[in-house]
């Protein structure tokens, strides 16, 4: 099996290693087509709405069943959100798109053909900033870019479920603004494909364009994978995995096939190029079918649309409101603020957060390492105490089917501003870092300040030394034992000091003063 | 020149509801009871909504009575090709594939008309799909000609053509792809319209070929074609082909000088060998007394005309095997009960649902459409379409519209063509360039062969230059008044 742990060594070369089969002499070449659905109002060629888990066919209209007469119309929004994010990719756009049919007969493409884009597409060329998994989790790793073919616009397909005796189609979905990003075989790795898919999730959710939830078909690939012995330039017979539902299918599929395809070049057995279906109970790829029997999809411009002049205006006015690319702002968050890569990975995995983040950041300026810290410890930890436990808010895909974090935050009590104002008591030194950790839990519930709480609840850090010297004296006349053990060479003895002190203070004193009275009157005793 | 009421001129109608001479009731029930006395033999109706008529036509009265008529067209029955939409009427295409279809939209020509208070008056007979030129091949109906009832109507829009000519309604709607509209208006002596592509929405019209088909009218006269014809044009939203042009009050823009100081193209490649010599001589004669009226005769060239019925049969069946792809036996069409599963419901619905003429051009769209074929097939012919419209460029440098014959023959009998598609399809020759080349045309009668049948004029014009178009029209029309003469029935 694979292991995600093997740090890649520098160079791109190496990057290519870390998978099944590692120690042969193969390399696999991946590439990958990404479909995602575009958040709009309306359908891509028809003004019903389009949304997830409504009764079947509730959002239809003439067009979306195809009934004679009717004409698509296009849905403007839909490519400005792709122009968007091929401008975020750095691709090319082209002064002139159109739109083609993709003509081939199954229930769920009510038309029979779907409109798709062939040959001259929305975006060219560009690429994705991909970051490969450290060692260590607290480490940042390899960073390299992933290279694109070209992104077009499509619409996409209805729903069938298949039953006993017959099958049930629902069209909801079918027309619904759908993305097709297609990556050249730049991949070698299942680990590459996920941090792709990490990296495009989290840029396309920056965007607004689309929340990227596999589990509601947002977000799906179909995934190329070919393998070649190392030092070859050709590229071995391509093997095509279509509709992959969810990041851990395509995971485990690419590892399947990758070992399975090794498998048979080492046998000499020759490849087929060929469709595979992944079996995610079995974890096994079957065929599907060949190139022989693969489709004629009989491409032609759709008569029904005019070709579109992608005007200059439109670029520059969709440029100058592009958002932050998430490493990018990794990268601020890292060497102009002075986060940690740990907190920063956090924060830039989700656009909401590092909104909230930023709003808290600009309400005290002068320490966005402890704010980070409290938004990605505490406040996540408050956000998800209700949910299953996560096992990490870096790997956003294991974050699928829970409310999306914007939701949750829109639903918070706490403010941006009140969460700064509780680092700034901290910072001021009014409480101390433990009793915060209290503060903020109590904060979250009410959405009170951290002043009124501080107040209500006299939480008001004891910094009178002389009463604390009291609380000193009483604690080493109690506990002789620490005492020597401490004067012995024993650092850690002195918490046992600590501990009678805050309980005679009702936990109020000032940590870092009572060790150095503490601290002061052994060193006196001595 | 009769003096039926249902054979009355729309702009004589409006006069005769205005002056309260008769109502829009009893003007729809002349059209009933003519319908009645003559369909049996015509067969233009696939059906016909009777009730519906009627009530509409009491609103239109109480409309007039309260002095809020909404247009010229108010409480006319104008019968519809049985490929456009309107909202609660069957739409079959004359096709078994959508014989129990009921369109639950109205396309946009259909509503204009609508708001202008025209009332919808059957559903007319067609080639199925479309795709003919005699109506021989509907799969619901025979319609005959009216002038000779052993003759076709043309197509494919023959039901709309017989209609008017028969006097069943005021005036029509059809739609022309390659002469659909032109080719019957010529065959059954009646005015029919093709406008500028682009100039009238195609929402709501069951599409045969996307880039050639338009929805134009019939008519009695050059003038109802102009008054229908300002009612449906206009960009719509709805099309993105739709063009975003003003659209000119036509009627008010007639003029029976209008060939004064102008210039007639007559293009030598129409008046060809193919040609029935007497068709030939009457459409000369007509070309003459547009001479007489004004206009400066001078002959034009096309050369690419030849090219126009291969490169007509790549395009219009390639998009129409794609378009005609959505009638499969899933959601609202024909579906075999023998059928079991999926692709047995494809295959056995389709088999069933369509005729031949249908399946033919579906099989050659989808060939010429196929991998290794589209850049031989496709591609080479929308380059010579190019080539077709420059010769129309070319000609209209120098012309300011082009005279030519409609059909090469006047109707033939029905049978005589029908198991010969390649001469039915010869039948289209002087029309299908004009779809090509997405200009207007219209064909209006220029007089009678020997054995009696009518014979037409096209006239072809500029790119949305429907207003001098109709104007040239009007101007042969008003001169020679072959228009008022009627068929026996």
């Amino acid at each position: 099996m694979p292991t995600r742990t093997n740090r890649p060594a520098a160079g791109t070369g190496a990057t290519r290693n870390f998978n099944a089969m590692s120690e042969t002499k193969y390399e696999a070449v991946i590439g990958l087509e990404t479909h995602v659905q575009i958040k709009t109002r309306s359908k891509m060629f028809t003004s019903v709405a389009h949304r997830f888990a409504e009764p079947p066919n509730t959002l239809t209209d003439a067009v979306v069943w195809a009934l004679p007469g009717v004409l698509p119309v296009l849905n403007f929004e839909a490519i400005r959100k792709t122009i968007e994010l091929g401008l975020m990719l750095g691709c090319k756009i082209p002064e002139v798109t159109k739109w083609d049919r993709k003509n081939y007969f199954y229930p769920d493409s009510p038309k029979n053909y779907q409109l798709s884009q062939y040959d001259m597409p929305l975006c060219l060329g560009g690429s994705v900033e991909i970051e490969l998994p450290a060692a260590n989790r607290s480490e940042m790793g390899e960073h390299r870019n992933v290279k694109l073919t070209r992104i077009h616009l499509e619409e996409d397909v209805g729903k069938l479920t298949h039953f006993a005796h017959d099958s049930l189609v629902d069209y909801n979905r079918a027309g619904t603004p759908l993305m097709e990003i297609v990556s050249e075989p730049d991949m070698h790795s299942s680990a590459e494909v996920f941090a792709y898919l990490t990296s495009l999730k989290n840029t396309i959710s920056a965007a607004g364009i689309s929340d990227c939830d596999m589990e509601k078909g947002q977000m799906r690939c179909d995934v190329n994978v070919s393998v070649r012995e190392f030092g070859s330039e050709k590229l071995g017979v391509k093997v095509e995995m279509k509709n992959l539902n969810s990041i851990s299918n395509v995971r485990n599929c690419i590892d399947y096939e990758i070992r399975r395809q090794i498998d048979c070049l080492k046998k000499g057995i020759a490849l087929v190029q060929q469709t595979r279906r992944y079996d995610a109970q079995s974890g096994t790829t079957q065929p599907m079918r060949t190139k022989e029997d693969a489709h004629d999809y009989r491409y032609f411009p759709d008569p029904d649309l005019m070709p579109c002049k992608i005007s200059g205006e439109l670029l520059s006015s969709i440029r100058a409101k592009l958002p932050e690319l998430p490493f990018d702002r990794q990268r601020r968050y890292m060497n102009d603020l002075g986060l940690p890569y740990s907190a920063a990975s956090v924060l830039c995995a989700d656009s909401a957060l590092c909104g909230y983040f930023e709003a808290a950041a600009a309400a005290y300026p002068k320490n966005p390492k402890a704010i980070a810290n409290m938004v990605v410890n505490d406040l996540l930890r408050e956000l998800s105490a209700s949910e299953v436990s996560e096992k990490s808010c870096a790997d956003s895909f294991e974050r699928e089917g829970h409310v999306p974090t914007s939701e949750k935050l829109a639903g918070c009590r706490l403010t941006p501003e009140n969460l700064a104002s509780l680092v700034k008591v901290v910072d001021a030194g009014t409480i101390s870092k433990q009793m915060a950790k209290e503060v903020f839990v109590e904060m979250f519930a009410s959405g009170e300040s951290a002043e009124s709480i501080v107040e209500k609840r006299g939480l008001k850090q004891n910094s009178n030394s002389d009463e604390l010297e009291k609380f000193c004296i009483e604690a080493i006349k109690g506990n002789g034992k620490a005492v020597e053990q401490f004067k012995g060479g024993n650092e850690k003895a002195i918490n046992a000091l600590i501990g009678p002190v805050m309980k005679a203070s009702k936990g109020k004193a000032n940590p870092g003063l009572v060790l150095e009275i503490l601290k002061k009157i052994i060193g006196g005793l001595q | 020149m009769s003096e039926e009421v249902f054979y009355k001129s729309i702009s004589e109608l409006e006069k005769m509801l205005d002056s309260r001479q008769i109502s829009a009731v009893e003007l729809a029930k002349a059209f009933i009871d003519r319908k009645n006395a003559v369909d049996s033999k015509v067969g233009a109706f696939i059906s016909s909504n009777e009730g519906e008529l009627l009530e509409s036509a009491r609103k239109s009265d109480e409309r007039r009575a309260a002095g809020g008529k909404l247009s010229e067209l108010d409480g006319i029955p104008v019968g519809l090709k049985d490929l456009l939409a309107v909202r609660g009427q069957k739409l079959t295409c004359a096709s078994r594939m959508l014989e129990n279809y009921v369109s639950p939209y109205t396309g946009t020509a259909m509503k204009k008309l609508e708001n202008a208070g025209a009332l919808f008056w059957g559903r007319l007979n067609m080639d199925e799909f479309a795709m003919g030129s005699s109506c021989e091949n509907s799969a619901l109906q025979t319609t005959r000609n009216p002038w000779d009832l052993s003759r076709i109507p043309g197509g494919s829009s023959g039901g709309s053509a017989a209609a008017v000519s028969a006097g069943e309604c005021a005036a029509s709607l059809g739609s022309d792809t390659g002469g659909s509209i032109r080719q019957p208006a010529s065959l059954c002596g009646v005015v029919g319209v093709k406008p500028t592509y682009g100039l009238v929405s195609r929402f709501g019209l069951a599409a045969f070929a996307s880039s050639l088909d338009q929805i134009g009218p019939f008519a009695r006269s050059v003038r109802d074609a102009a008054v229908v014809l300002k009612h449906i044009a206009g960009y719509d939203r709805l099309d993105s082909t739709s063009a975003n042009v003003p659209v000119d009050d036509y009627p008010a823009r007639l003029s029976p000088d209008a060939f004064a100081g102008k210039k007639a193209g007559v293009p030598k490649e129409y008046f060809s060998s193919g040609m029935d010599p007497e068709v030939r001589v009457i459409v000369e004669k007509a070309v003459e007394k547009c001479g007489e009226l004004g206009a400066e005769i001078v002959e034009v060239s096309l050369p690419h005309t030849d090219l126009a019925i291969p490169v007509y049969y790549i395009i219009a069946t390639a998009e129409a095997s794609s378009n005609l792809a959505r009638y499969d036996g899933i959601r609202y069409t024909h579906r075999s009960s023998k059928a079991g599963d999926v692709v047995d419901v494809y295959f056995k619905s389709r088999a069933e649902g369509f005729g031949e003429e249908v399946k033919r051009r579906i099989i050659l769209g989808s060939y010429v459409l196929s991998s290794g074929y589209y850049d031989a097939y496709y591609l080479r012919a929308q380059k010579v379409r190019t080539l077709i419209r420059r010769d129309f460029e070319n000609a209209f440098e120098s012309v300011d519209v082009i005279l030519a014959p409609t059909s090469p023959t006047t109707a033939f009998k029905a049978g005589e063509k029908s198991s010969d598609p390649l001469s039915m399809y010869l039948s289209d020759i002087f029309t299908i360039n004009v779809n090509l080349a997405g200009l207007p045309g219209l064909s209006l009668p220029c007089g009678f062969a020997s054995d009696g049948m009518p014979v037409g004029l096209q006239m072809i014009g500029k790119t949305f230059d429907e207003s001098n178009l109709l104007s040239y029209a009007y101007a042969y029309e008003q001169a020679c008044g072959w228009n008022r003469c009627n068929p026996k029935l």
